[in-house]
């Protein structure tokens, strides 16, 4: 078995097993850190799909989060205080076709424009579109505006309650699985040879035949309808949503998350994430100020360790 | 539609527009000749506001305190460049931006300790904190007309640089090129720093200039700064003339947009749909506009050539 | 009969004219080199044929069909390829990954997103052949990042033939090799002849008129003389503005 494989199985089993221990034995904070961890691994899994693979640096990726938690927040709103009784449901596919849906949609549509550029006009766009949402959605003062909204039911699934938090976490884990094996191998197949050529060399590819703006194209919209899947958990779990989710320091979080693990690697974005939510929890017991040495860190691993902490293992393999 | 609201709020949108460039315009610098990507230049727009409030306070003159706080803000832009952002010049943008969003973080905070959390007002001289009444219902706040006076000035001073010094045309090569500027006779290591240092006073400048009006606050650089990419993402990446415009764009249409979306939705659908719909566009408007010009072209209106 | 033709092609940039009034005519199963001194418009010329660059004037028909206005990869897909001089692989794959990638364009679309490549076997195969062909079999698993020049070089032929296309551009495939890989390469176009058509576009002389059937000279974005090795070596015009000049 390869590695980095190997890597992917051992986190993937501790977060089966660690969580769910320590809520049983009294500690549900745990589950709680462990399912925000997740949900943003998930989220971290599918950027990588884009900024890693294909090496499109989409800096707007909190904006698909965004999206899928509203799309959970606003058909429950409207069923409980009436109103757009076309859109008011509790039912979980519809959020999660809403989510899905309406984040590949936002996807393709800014894809469209920002894919026909390149490098840093690439990075400005996508966070322009995101900030676009997070405006958006502020100026919504139906759905609370600045203040958020609150989610009075979680979306009702069959067989699985999602207001049990271990049932909650059980499904986000899955999710979790499943979007790691689905990036996997999308990256083995053809097309997933066309995005990292693309990524490598352009004009190479353009010259054997590919259209590569329609594969990053496809590639770009399969990584928003993943997140927005992430969103829709997102909203499931904290139960309350504000644009504040979708602000574009938290699109550079995410980022942060990948580039820590180790772009392009299957098991990277979980690491990243790993350690992104660990370290943010530890700071934050010793000082509010937990961004002061978060940013250092930073600037660290940019100055000091390129490829991510996979990188520094391959490298020493 | 009432013609004195129209004429005070396309000075308003001149006013946003003028700020926007100062913004767009250091961002440009430093883009155009460093080849870097700087998300903390919105930071040194809120650092701008803070060291003139505290200067403010000191010297108890607001126009001291912003001829005190630009050397102030260039020196911090030259300590940043030497101790981060100089290891970045030839790294990928991922690297850049990943690095500057991490100075970001460090700023927030920094400024969150010396300062406290909450925002600082700026008080205005009595002659500045006036109006003057141009018709019976045209009546314009005096420091609006110092904010464009002073945009107008330094958009001035920046053309004359670009168009008529050796350093301008570094810029206007669209160039990080080493290769030239060495040709030219300049020292690099010296130029970039001091490129820097202009950029994070021009920020600055912006920050001091807006924080008698909103304050200055914690996170107000963050917001602005994507606003300013807009800016400079239509008028052309690396172009200044394609910020000032792009700037003047963004500005009145914004402004404008704000303040008659509303009442022209109002015209064409039910008030409770224009209620919902008129923000909604509004705080849309000057991205769906860029994604319009973006979409016709790519590289925004005025590219600069040789890129 | 004609493969390619190019008609009264222009291109300037800022009233410079790279490419002024250029015609020219590959026919099917030539080896047509194209020659010239330092800054005669090459490069402009290579790029407005395979479509990352578009003419200001003028026309390209190609296999009958007009493309003067169609993109790289839709040009790519009539069967018309180019390879680069800055050799040009995807740096983090195999040269059996970088072939494959070319073969791939063959079956059709790649929007496959399920089988992993490595278990395509007409992939593979198709690959593999083609870096035998240019004798570097037994380097297929080799990152390219560890292949030497001259094997790039050879690798980025197997890359152009693998996408069975019925052109080659060939832009300096002899650009930074030395004399026994220059003879290896000239040793493998020959075994092309005939069956490939190949506008080459070389410095290199002698590989020029050891290879070449018809031979034209470009002199400020025009063609000015085509014709055979020995007929173009004879011309008077082409040693005042080439061969003699600078």
């Amino acid at each position: 078995m390869r590695r980095s494989d190997l890597l992917t199985l051992t986190l993937l089993a501790l977060l089966a097993v660690l969580p769910p221990v320590f809520f049983c034995t009294g500690h549900p904070f745990y589950l709680d850190l462990a399912t925000r961890l997740v949900i943003l691994a998930i989220a971290a899994t599918s950027l990588n799909l884009v900024l890693g693979y294909g090496g499109m640096v989409s800096f707007g990726h909190a904006a698909y989060i965004g999206i899928g938690a509203y799309a959970v927040g606003i058909p429950v709103y409207h069923d409980l205080w009436g109103g757009a009784a076309w859109l008011a449901s509790t039912s979980g596919w519809v959020h999660l076709a809403l989510a899905m849906g309406l984040s590949a949609l936002f996807a393709l549509g800014t894809g469209a424009i920002s894919l026909r550029t390149r490098g840093v006009h690439f990075i400005m766009i996508t966070m322009a579109f995101a900030q676009m949402v997070y405006y958006l959605f502020v100026s919504l003062g139906t759905y609370g505006g600045d203040d958020g909204l609150v989610i009075e039911h979680r979306s009702r699934l069959p067989g699985i309650s999602l207001d049990n938090p271990l049932q909650l976490y059980g499904l986000c884990l899955a999710v979790l699985v499943a979007t790691i094996v689905i990036v996997r191998t999308i990256m083995r197949s053809r097309f997933g040879q066309v995005i990292k050529g693309a990524r490598g060399n352009e004009e190479r590819m353009a010259t054997l035949g590919y259209n590569t703006y329609a594969y990053r194209l496809t590639a770009f919209v399969i990584a928003g309808a993943i997140a927005g899947l992430s969103g829709f958990l997102m909203g499931n779990f904290t139960a309350f949503i504000s644009p504040e989710m979708m602000a574009w320091t938290r699109s550079g979080e995410l980022m942060f998350m990948v580039i820590l693990g180790g772009t392009a690697t299957t098991p990277g974005p979980l690491l990243g994430t790993l350690i992104f939510i660990v370290t943010e929890e530890l700071l934050s017991h010793y000082t509010r100020h937990w961004q002061l040495p978060f940013g250092l860190m930073l600037i660290g691993v940019v100055l000091f360790m390129r490829g991510g902490l996979t990188g520094a293992f391959r490298r020493r393999e | 539609m009432d013609f004195a609201l129209v004429f005070v709020q396309m000075l308003n949108g001149l006013q946003l527009g003028l700020l926007l460039f100062l913004v767009a315009s250091g961002l440009t610098l430093v883009f155009g000749i460093l080849d870097f990507v700087n998300l903390a230049h919105g930071s040194l727009y809120m650092l701008g506001a803070f060291v003139c409030a505290s200067l403010t306070f000191l010297t108890g003159n607001f126009l001291i305190a912003i001829a005190l706080a630009l050397p102030v803000m260039a020196v911090i832009g030259w300590g940043i460049e030497r101790v981060v952002v100089r290891q970045l010049y030839r790294r990928d943008h991922l690297d850049q931006v990943l690095g500057s969003f991490g100075l970001l973080l460090v700023f927030d905070v920094a400024v969150h300790l010396i300062w406290g959390p909450a925002g600082i007002a700026i008080p205005l001289p009595a002659w500045l904190d006036t109006h003057i009444g141009l018709a019976e219902d045209v009546v314009i706040p005096v420091y609006r007309l110092l904010i464009i006076g002073t945009g107008l000035a330094v958009a001035a001073l920046l053309f004359w640089l670009v168009h008529h010094t050796r350093f301008g045309m570094l810029i206007r090569a669209g160039a990080s090129d080493r290769t030239m500027a060495g040709a030219l006779g300049i020292d690099i290591t010296r130029l970039f720093t001091l490129v820097f240092a202009l950029g994070a006073a021009l920020a600055g400048l912006a920050g001091m200039l807006v924080a008698p009006i909103t304050e200055a606050s914690i996170g107000m650089g963050n917001s602005v700064i994507i606003t300013a990419f807009v800016v400079i993402v239509v008028g052309g990446i690396g172009s200044m003339k394609g910020a000032f415009i792009g700037a003047m764009i963004i500005g009145l249409i914004d402004t404008l947009g704000r303040s008659f979306i509303d009442d022209g939705f109002r015209l064409i659908m039910g008030t409770a749909a224009a209620e919902t719909a008129g923000p909604a566009v509004s705080a849309m408007l000057i991205y769906l506009l860029m994604a319009v010009i973006l979409a016709l072209r790519p590289q925004g209106l005025f590219p600069p050539s040789g890129r | 009969m004609s493969l390619l033709t190019v008609r009264n092609l222009g291109k300037s940039f800022g009233g410079v004219a790279a490419t002024d009034g250029l015609s020219l005519s590959v026919d099917r199963g030539e080896i047509h080199a194209i020659i010239g001194p330092n800054g005669a418009g090459k490069t402009t010329l290579i790029a407005q044929l395979s479509g990352t660059m578009l003419p200001d004037i003028g026309t390209v028909r190609f296999n009958g069909r007009d493309i003067t206005r169609l993109s790289a990869h839709a040009r790519a897909r009539l069967g018309l390829t180019r390879s680069f001089q800055i050799t040009s692989l995807v740096p983090g794959m195999t040269a059996l990954e970088n072939v494959a990638l070319a073969a791939q364009v063959q079956e059709g679309h790649s929007f496959r997103f399920l089988r992993p490549v490595a278990r395509i076997e007409s992939l593979r195969t198709a690959a593999l052949d083609q870096l035998y062909a240019v004798g570097l079999g037994t380097r297929a698993e080799q990152p390219v990042t560890a292949l030497s020049h001259g094997e790039h070089r050879l690798v980025e032929m197997a890359v152009v033939l693998a996408t069975g296309a019925l052109l080659l551009l060939l832009d300096e495939p002899f650009a930074g090799l030395g004399s026994a890989e220059s003879a290896r390469m000239v040793a493998f176009l020959k075994t092309l002849k005939g069956t490939r058509t190949i506008l080459l576009i070389e410095h290199d002389m002698n590989a020029v008129f050891a290879l070449a059937d018809r031979i034209s000279v470009l002199v400020r974005g025009r063609i000015i003389a085509t014709g055979g090795p020995d007929a173009i070596r004879a011309s008077p015009a082409v040693r005042a503005a080439y061969l003699g000049g600078d």
